[in-house]
């Protein structure tokens, strides 16, 4: 949104973590996203997460493809590898590196156009396998970077900033994890960053896949009436069913349900969002209740959010591939070849 | 080529066998394969298969030959006809003089009678349905049978047979019992009925006392297991998918830990191969030594990310076991159809590292040094075979392997470099071979950087400024260029008198040689050099430079190598003859003296082709 660098200085009310390092040393680059797109909420609330959690960034390997959403691995943890890569790729990427060093913590960042058309193949393939890492998908239902056209998450009538109505279905990121199995499944709004953080610190922390759902609006294409993923529109329909809380260091992950009725709550720039508390047996480890319950109420009009579906049981791709417990790519090369004498011994059965 | 065509020959002839596919004629024919190899004779096997799992013609094809010369030919002396569906095709391809072997249960066609054609039948169905009980087996044993009567009409040393049943069935003493009868069976039959052996036939030798018969994708599995590899990820596609089966099982025997039952390996089937080659580039970047395998099809779909690990430098291998195409193609076939796809694949300005080795030993060796060159230049290096090398089966000396061998790992900084270091940068200071040092995530924090497919310039960061877009270009260019020393040299094989110059690339090997022996005596003499590697060394330009006249002979149409050769060398393309074969089968020699002879007696550019 700006070009101008921060000031290195550091205000001493930043409170070191248990690393000694402030949310400061998390923070990346300056962004160059248009002011007040949601993606910059989601990097404060992914900059916050590794924070909180302690995580040495150069552990971390954050990755993206191409869009605005990608853009996003450069704002945060400078001290982390990044990889750009291409469109729709990257979790083909982020499996091989994952595959190569299961030491290092995985995050993703991708878009819907990213996620949901050009690399729906890759993300689907990615839950199955169970790749330990945390996938947010910054979800807009519009193309930012090529200026306004629909994405494969728009609504059916939801209109584009010419106010054309969009006619195609949309493939909804939570509905299709869960159905493909994912072990993890997430959706937040980018302005709701107190339920954002937990969410990303249970996500970061689960083994196996974690798909974060983010709705993030673009203020620039995506953000005027008519349109169903906008501030506004998110703001009046998102319903918090599940509230994730993640308590370090390490262990238990407990997704706590909220109970109760409907309550209105009035948001810092005046619009109304309305919460309508879920009823007391929800279990976001039954996926076939959960994946019910997520329907009737988006058929509704609601956009559900919090940590919907989490199970702990699931094995990840490490596990399901029997590879030894030191990182593939630390591995001496004598454990590695047979040699010589193995070599002749094996040729004598190629006669 | 040129043999005696009556009288008697040992250890030199072809014959052929049809069969349908999917009733276990492999098996029979592997084992007439492997029994020459054992009597110590130079022997190839070719098999010509359809895309097809069951009912479809399918042949298999041996020649032996005491010389060496196992390229494919098709002049066959006998054959096996056990497909009535191809009779007909298969009776016209013997040569005049030759011998016909079918099964005589049911009359043959007295229309397809040649006089010039001995035809010799047994009634395999009728013998085998006396003494199996099973339909199954009735099937499988009528091939076992008539490999049994080969042995009686060629020759083949019976010890040598039943030694390999012996091993074959060690544990499986019924069926051992079944191939055993099979055998006898039509080896009897044989010396009852037809006098043994025929002119044609076969004499122990010890050419192959140092030899083994392996594939070239099994060798080349083996090369990516010597070099290190730990993470390989592939989509199944023809021909490439034994590669990926080998290194499987290589790697269930050598990488597993004896204690935990865990692997030193992962093996990732992808969903296509845009994520194939995605999640080798992930493993590499993370610092693993990472390969995937695939065909033509596969290389297109794996344009988009070679040029973005050509671009951020990632080190990657792939090998291309290349086919008949263009799009799906001949599945089943071979071809040198990738030569110029692979040497360029993506968009923009990208040029890779290419090895073409020309049998599985080759296979083996340049497996591991793609590995290292892909390290040492930090960019996609392919292994391109094909076909005929990767699938069957080929006698080459044994594989060496040098236990002082240690990975070229080329220029990555360690934690310690790191620490001291005041500041890293991605893509400067660059060595002499136009190399800049890499870092490895979770090494440390100091090696942290940006790794893009975007435009950055010498430090890693973005960029759209064209200086700094043009440094970081023209140092890859650079660095392409002093690949070239470093690449396998061509292998170059010079005739006092030569007049012409012939080069060739890959599986055409044999062929070109045997070939050239043939000019030789028809009064021709030629240099020969094969191409190993892109970029061509010095080798190939000095090659060119010093024959007025060479004949680049290649296995596609559009003369790829020669166009490659015309781009990246200094040779007037001119100068530059076209010999082709791009049908889908192994090249025969009978092809090459043509394809020169026809060329030479043309001038440039007479031929449309010679145009392009």
């Amino acid at each position: 949104m700006s070009y101008i660098k921060k000031p290195a200085a550091r205000h001493p009310s930043l409170q070191p973590n248990k690393l000694g390092l402030t949310v400061r040393d998390y923070e990346g680059s300056m962004s160059t996203l248009c002011a007040g797109c949601g993606h910059d909420s989601v990097t404060a609330a992914i900059v916050k997460a590794f924070y909180e959690l302690d995580t040495p960034p150069h552990m971390v390997a954050k990755l993206s493809g191409i869009g605005c959403s990608s853009k996003t691995p450069t704002y945060f943890l400078s001290g982390a590898h990044g990889f750009n890569s291409a469109h729709g790729r990257m979790p083909a990427i982020a499996t091989g590196a994952a595959a190569a060093n299961r030491e290092l913590t995985c995050i993703g960042v991708s878009g819907d156009g990213d996620s949901l058309s050009i690399g729906l193949g890759q993300m689907c393939h990615a839950i199955r396998r169970n790749v330990n890492m945390l996938y947010v998908i910054e979800n807009n239902g519009v193309y930012g970077l090529t200026k306004g056209q629909f994405s494969a998450s728009a609504d059916i009538g939801s209109k584009s900033k010419r106010g054309e109505p969009n006619t195609q279905a949309p493939i909804d990121p939570v509905m299709l994890g869960l159905s493909l199995g994912a072990t993890f499944v997430a959706r937040s709004f980018s302005g709701d960053k107190a339920d954002l953080v937990p969410i990303l610190k249970a996500g970061i922390r689960h083994r196996g896949f974690a798909l974060v759902d983010v709705i993030s609006p673009c203020v620039t294409f995506n953000d005027h009436e008519g349109s169903t993923k906008s501030y506004l529109y998110t703001r009046q329909h998102q319903v918090q069913v599940v509230e994730a809380d993640f308590v370090p260091p390490a262990s238990e992950i407990t997704a706590s349900v909220a109970a109760g009725g409907a309550t209105q709550v009035t948001m810092h720039d005046g619009s109304i969002l309305s919460l309508r508390k879920v009823a007391s047996d929800y279990d976001p480890t039954d996926r076939q209740a959960v994946w019910s319950y997520l329907y009737e109420r988006q058929r509704s009009g609601e956009v559900p959010v919090g940590l919907l579906f989490v199970d702990e049981r699931g094995v990840e791709m490490h596990a399901a591939s029997k590879t030894v417990d030191v990182p593939l790519s630390k591995l001496p090369f004598e454990e590695l070849c047979p040699g010589r004498a193995a070599l002749d011994a094996l040729q004598d059965t190629y006669r | 080529m040129q043999r005696e065509v009556n009288g008697s020959r040992v250890n030199d002839f072809a014959f052929k066998l049809a069969n349908v596919n999917g009733t276990g004629s492999a098996s029979a024919n592997g084992l007439l394969m492997q029994a020459i190899f054992r009597m110590g004779i130079p022997v190839s096997g070719k098999n010509l298969f359809p895309s097809n799992i069951q009912g479809l013609p399918t042949w298999y094809e041996i020649r032996v030959n005491r010389d060496g010369h196992t390229a494919r030919t098709s002049e066959y002396d006998l054959m096996v006809a056990m497909n009535a569906e191809t009779y007909a095709r298969d009776v016209r391809e013997v040569r005049s003089g030759g011998w016909l072997l079918y099964d005589s249960t049911w009359p043959l066609n007295p229309a397809l009678a040649r006089p010039d054609v001995t035809f010799l039948g047994v009634p395999y169905a009728q013998l085998c349905n006396e003494i199996f009980a099973d339909a199954r087996e009735r099937t499988l044993m009528k091939n076992i049978a008539y490999a049994g009567t080969l042995a009686a009409l060629l020759d083949i040393d019976m010890d040598v047979v039943q030694g390999m049943l012996k091993e074959k069935f060690a544990r499986k003493p019924a069926l051992m019992d079944s191939n055993r009868k099979a055998i006898e069976l039509g080896f009897a039959y044989a010396k009852e009925h037809f006098e043994c052996p025929l002119p044609v036939r076969l004499q122990k030798m010890n050419a192959n006392d140092r030899s083994i018969l392996i594939d070239g994708n099994t060798a080349t599995a083996l090369g990516c297991l010597y070099a290190g590899a730990t993470v390989a990820a592939w989509y199944p596609i023809t021909p490439s998918t034994s590669v990926l089966d080998s290194f499987t099982s290589l790697c269930a025997k050598y990488r597993t830990d004896q204690e935990t039952g865990k692997r030193r390996y992962c093996i990732l089937q992808a969903e296509d191969e845009l994520a194939a080659i995605g999640m080798v580039i992930g493993a590499a970047w993370n610092g693993a030594r990472a390969f995937t395998s695939t065909a033509g099809p596969g290389i297109s779909l794996m344009n988009e990310l070679v040029g973005l690990a050509y671009y951020a430098e990632i080190p990657v291998v792939i090998v291309d076991v290349q086919r008949v195409g263009p799009s799906t193609g001949m599945p089943t076939r071979t071809q040198q159809g990738d030569i110029l796809s692979c040497a360029y694949a993506s968009h923009g300005d990208t040029k890779h590292i290419l090895l073409f080795p020309a049998n599985p030993a080759e296979c083996f060796t340049f497996a591991t040094k793609a590995f290292d060159l892909a390290e040492r230049f930090q960019t996609p290096v392919f292994l391109v075979t094909d076909l005929d090398i990767g699938m069957n089966d080929w006698v080459v000396p044994r594989l060496e392997w040098d236990d002082a061998y240690r990975p070229d790992r080329g220029r990555v900084l360690s934690r310690e470099e790191l620490e001291s270091m005041p500041k890293f940068t991605r893509y400067s200071p660059e060595d002499e071979l136009g190399v800049a040092a890499r870092t490895l995530p979770g090494v440390h924090a100091k090696g942290a950087f940006f790794t893009r497919g975007s435009g950055h310039n010498k430090l890693g960061g973005y960029t759209e400024i064209p200086d700094e877009y043009q440094e970081v270009m023209d140092r890859l260019a650079r660095k392409h260029r002093a690949a070239r020393a470093l690449v396998p040299p061509a292998v170059v094989e010079r005739r006092s008198g030569a007049t012409i110059g012939v080069v060739t690339v890959g599986g055409c090997d044999l062929a070109v040689r045997e070939a050239l022996e043939e000019l030789e005596r028809r009064g021709t003499r030629a240099d020969y050099l094969r191409v190993r590697g892109f970029p061509f060394g010095d080798d190939v330009e000095d090659f060119l430079a010093t024959h007025e006249t060479v004949y680049v002979v290649e296995q596609n149409r559009d003369a790829q190598l020669r166009s490659l050769l015309a781009l990246e060398t200094s040779a007037p393309k001119e100068k530059l003859r076209s010999v082709r074969a791009y049908g889908g089968f192994p090249l025969q020699a009978a092809q090459v003296v043509q394809g020169i002879e026809r060329a030479s007696a043309t001038a440039y550019p007479a031929t449309k082709e010679d145009r392009s």
